[in-house]
């Protein structure tokens, strides 16, 4: 049988997350972390994962207000959760477009050894000028070289890894050598980076940390068949997921690469209850704190792609048709990727059918838990994904911060570990070893 | 009995100052990139009741040239990123400041502001950070974005001339300027999660930092609220006129390295000046502290010993840009009482050997300092800002509305 594995995502910014709820935390502060961390060690999760963005999102021009804002740098809370968990693997979003691969592969080795071999890295690629306002070389990508860059950052990055031998580190005063006279010598040669000198970090526990991506475009799937040993993916219904993971896992050969070798790990919400009518009804009352009204009218405001804010969030859809011209009003996150008139008129025919308002239709169409069940029904239906070939695991969100993993470690771990697909203890001691990977040492 | 007691901070690096240090039978050389090494250490300054420590860090590695690797494998080579070190250290600790190297020439400053605010978060209040200039070649190499001249002893004057430096600084001060923006771009009370309204922020009270310098722009706001102290600790080596101002413009602490009493009055009084000229009037005062190499024992020939034989050792003898102290904690007591009537509000040390020159401070000169009435009994304060008796300053945007 295969064995679950689980990530624990750090509440994200977006209406996701549920601030209004009485026990919502800081987003900010560091026990919110450091109770969402040591709840996922609890649990024997695989690792612990931060989502990122460098510029806070804005929709017609005004920086977005309705959902959680504001978040840490990844490696740095990443470094102080190393301090206070044992165990549990540290993934962070890092941006490969506004970095640059010395400083970025000192950080994540940094992050490797102060962990004793936990790093993770998420790679991602977003190019767009808006958030290259915020950083000294601006936006200075073109969309269809983001992989391009990414793919020569992840090849540099890992040269830098690897340009400390195991052994260069040799420290022995009797023979007065304290590291190997080569140690951390590179050079690199390509089109986006022309650099060369000496790595400052001596080769990390994991040699080369976790690498995750979570791009869904075919650019994206060609990357993380190349280099990756994980897929973040969106596709967290059971059928799309199976013909998602077929689809990546088949282009492992050409790389020369084995199936196992890339997990694929869909992120997922869920909600729980002591029957499963129980938790549908607690699955409700989320979708509603999840879509206020005015989240209601900004989300259909993101398909619409206008200005609805005069509209009555429980009145009816507008008449007016999207806007598909190329403007998009949202700022900072992708947009929508669906055809904006065919889907209006789908929610059309659903808000008449069913008689909806705009609010109830968002709930209804947008963000549906991915789990909703008692603990057990939980339990099967995570199995059942994993041993069918629709994942290999998943990063779970919760909604509420620091909290929303609670229950789930409470009740669905049990039963995970009573059927002998998670561990009941850790085994290893780094993330690769814990994802059952190669190791770089 | 001295009234003001005088503030202490510890440079942490490698082995040690001395290059030499990690082959003294004290150190442990196999355990420079752990967590727990950083940590035992920390917590020592800690029990000191240490105001803060220093962790030095450079996009190179150490050399013993001007510019350029050196090619030497018989002192310590290698860093791990000091802004993570601090941050894995944070948790463990609970009163002593962080202070962390980030370099203002290649590291991105909206990645400086969003780390050191992190540290902030995670050290809840205790976060600083050391803006250090990368003039090195070897450097700008490492990034391949700017082309930069080597730097040699005998072509120093003519870059000089040719305002490489001057710019050098200018960068940084542009640095720091756009890093405190971003620090300032969240006022206090910007979360506000207004159910009625269903407004997480009020956006009124996020404002963007709009920095435009010579060579680049930076829009804003942070990413990251504003940190709990608000604006956390900047501090900055200067050995010079033009470093002088750079910090009198920007940093909260000033390093320098006067050689003795008389020069660290001139120092202090070249520093003053240059405040008088550039810095922000309504800026609290610019706290200076000296630099200086420390090598203790219990008697001074014994230092003396020890200091001949770690020289011995590395084969060379040892020189810093800071003087080198080489004697008992008690002489060091009265040492830094007589360089600091020189107008000094502190001192950060350089411990030649690791541990054991960090104990030595840290239970032989505070104890002795303490005697004299010069250094605290206990923490009087939570936060990094408030060791050094700095307000929490309003954010520059509070009341502005857009
Ligand atoms: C599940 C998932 C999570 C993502 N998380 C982030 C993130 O935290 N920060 C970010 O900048 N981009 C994030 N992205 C964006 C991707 O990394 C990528 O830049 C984007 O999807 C465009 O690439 P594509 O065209 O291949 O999809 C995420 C994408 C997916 C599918």
């Amino acid at each position: 049988m295969k064995q679950v594995i689980l990530a624990a995502h750090f509440p994200g910014v977006n209406n996701h997350t549920v601030w209004s709820d009485p026990a919502s935390g800081s987003q900010i502060d560091f026990a919110s972390f450091v109770h969402l961390a040591r709840t996922a060690e609890r649990g024997r999760f695989d690792f612990f994962f931060l989502a990122d963005g460098q510029r806070l999102r804005e929709q017609r021009g005004r920086i977005h207000d309705l959902d959680v804002v504001g978040r840490p740098d990844s490696l740095t809370v990443l470094s102080g959760l190393a301090a206070v968990t044992d165990h549990l693997g540290l993934a962070g979003t890092v941006n490969a477009t506004f970095n640059e691969p010395y400083e970025l592969a000192r950080r994540l080795a940094t992050l490797d050894h102060l962990s004793g071999g936990r790093a993770g890295w998420n790679v991602v690629t977003s190019s767009d000028a808006f958030t290259g306002e915020n950083f000294r070389r601006g936006g200075f990508l073109e969309h269809s070289q983001r992989y391009e860059r990414a793919e020569e950052f992840v090849r540099t990055v890992r040269e830098l890894w690897d340009s400390w031998a195991t052994g260069d580190l040799v420290a022995d005063p009797a023979t007065a050598t304290f590291a190997r006279r080569e140690a951390g010598k590179f050079a690199h040669r390509g089109t986006h980076f022309d650099i060369g000198g000496h790595f400052t970090v001596p080769r990390s526990p994991q040699g080369r940390p976790l690498t995750i991506q979570a791009g869904d475009s075919e650019g994206g799937r060609a990357f993380a068949a190349a280099t990756a040993d994980a897929v973040f993916s969106r596709h967290s219904r059971l059928e799309e997921g199976k013909v998602f993971y077929r689809d990546v896992k088949s282009r492992l050969a050409a790389h020369g690469r084995s199936p196992d070798s890339l997990k694929i790990l869909p992120g997922v919400t869920f909600a729980l209850g002591d029957t499963d009518a129980e938790a549908q009804e607690n699955a409700d009352h989320i979708r509603r704190q999840q879509v206020s009204p005015q989240t209601a009218i900004l989300l259909l405001e993101q398909l619409w792609n206008r200005d609805l804010s005069a509209y009555d969030p429980e009145g009816p859809l507008p008449e007016i048709d999207p806007d598909v011209s190329e403007d998009s009003i949202i700022k900072g996150r992708t947009r929508m990727s669906r055809d904006p008139l065919e889907t209006a008129a789908e929610w059309r025919a659903l808000a008449e059918s069913k008689r909806l308002g705009i609010r109830d239709l968002i709930i209804e169409v947008t963000g549906r838990q991915s789990f909703i069940g008692s603990p057990s029904r939980v339990a099967e239906e995570i199995n059942e994904f994993v041993q069918g070939d629709a994942a290999d695991g998943f990063i779970l969100v919760p909604h509420l911060t620091p909290g929303g993993l609670d229950d789930f470690v409470d009740r669905v771990v049990p039963l995970l570990q009573e059927r002998g697909v998670l561990r009941a203890e850790y085994e290893t001691t780094t993330l690769r070893g814990h994802l059952g990977l190669e190791e770089h040492r | 009995m001295s009234a003001v007691p005088l503030h202490l901070a510890v440079a942490l690096d490698g082995a040690g100052w001395h290059p030499a240090a990690w082959r003294d039978p004290a150190a442990s050389p196999k355990a420079l990139f752990t967590a727990a090494y950083w940590a035992q250490l920390v917590a020592e300054a800690e029990h000191g009741l240490l105001d803060f420590v220093t962790i030095e860090d450079s996009l190179a590695l150490q050399t013993t040239l001007l510019d350029g690797h050196d090619g030497r494998a018989d002192q310590v080579r290698g860093r791990l990123d000091a802004v993570l070190v601090a941050s894995t250290i944070a948790p463990l600790t609970s009163r002593i400041g962080l202070v962390p190297t980030a370099t203002t020439t290649h590291t991105e400053p909206f990645h400086v502001a969003s780390s050191i605010a992190t540290l902030d978060y995670v050290s809840t209040g205790r976060a600083g950070w050391r803006a250090q200039i990368s003039g090195r070649r070897t450097e700008a190499a490492h990034f391949g974005r700017r082309e930069v001249p080597e730097l040699r002893p005998e072509n120093l004057g003519d870059l000089d001339k040719a305002g490489v430096v001057r710019e050098l600084f200018a960068d940084a001060a542009d640095a720091v300027e756009v890093v405190r923006r971003l620090w300032d771009s969240w006022e206090d009370d910007a979360v506000i999660r207004d159910v009625a309204t269903g407004r997480f922020v009020d956006r009124d009270r996020l404002h963007y930092v709009d920095f435009e310098g010579t060579s680049f722009t930076v829009k804003g706001p942070s990413i990251v609220p504003r940190p709990p102290q608000g604006q956390p600790l900047v501090t900055a080596l200067a050995h010079s006129r033009l470093p002088y101002e750079f910090a009198a413009r920007g940093a909260d602490v000033v390093y320098i390295t006067p050689h003795d009493s008389e020069q660290a009055r001139a120092i202090v009084r070249e520093v003053r000046e240059i405040s008088g000229q550039v810095r922000d009037p309504a800026a609290e005062e610019l706290r200076i502290f000296a630099d200086l190499v420390v090598l203790l024992d219990d008697d001074a020939k014994g230092a003396r010993e020890r200091r001949a034989r770690l020289d011995e050792i590395d084969g060379a003898t040892y020189t810093s840009d800071a003087a080198i102290f080489t004697g008992t904690p008690g002489e060091l007591a009265d040492l830094l009482l007589e360089w600091r009537a020189a107008g000094l509000q502190g001192f950060r040390l350089r411990p030649a050997v690791l541990p054991t020159d960090l104990t030595a401070i840290t239970r032989g000169l505070v104890p002795e300092l303490r005697g004299r009435g010069a250094f605290r009994r206990a923490y009087q304060a939570g936060t990094l800002r408030g060791h050094l008796h700095l307000p929490r300053p309003a954010s520059r945007y509070a009341g502005s509305r857009r």
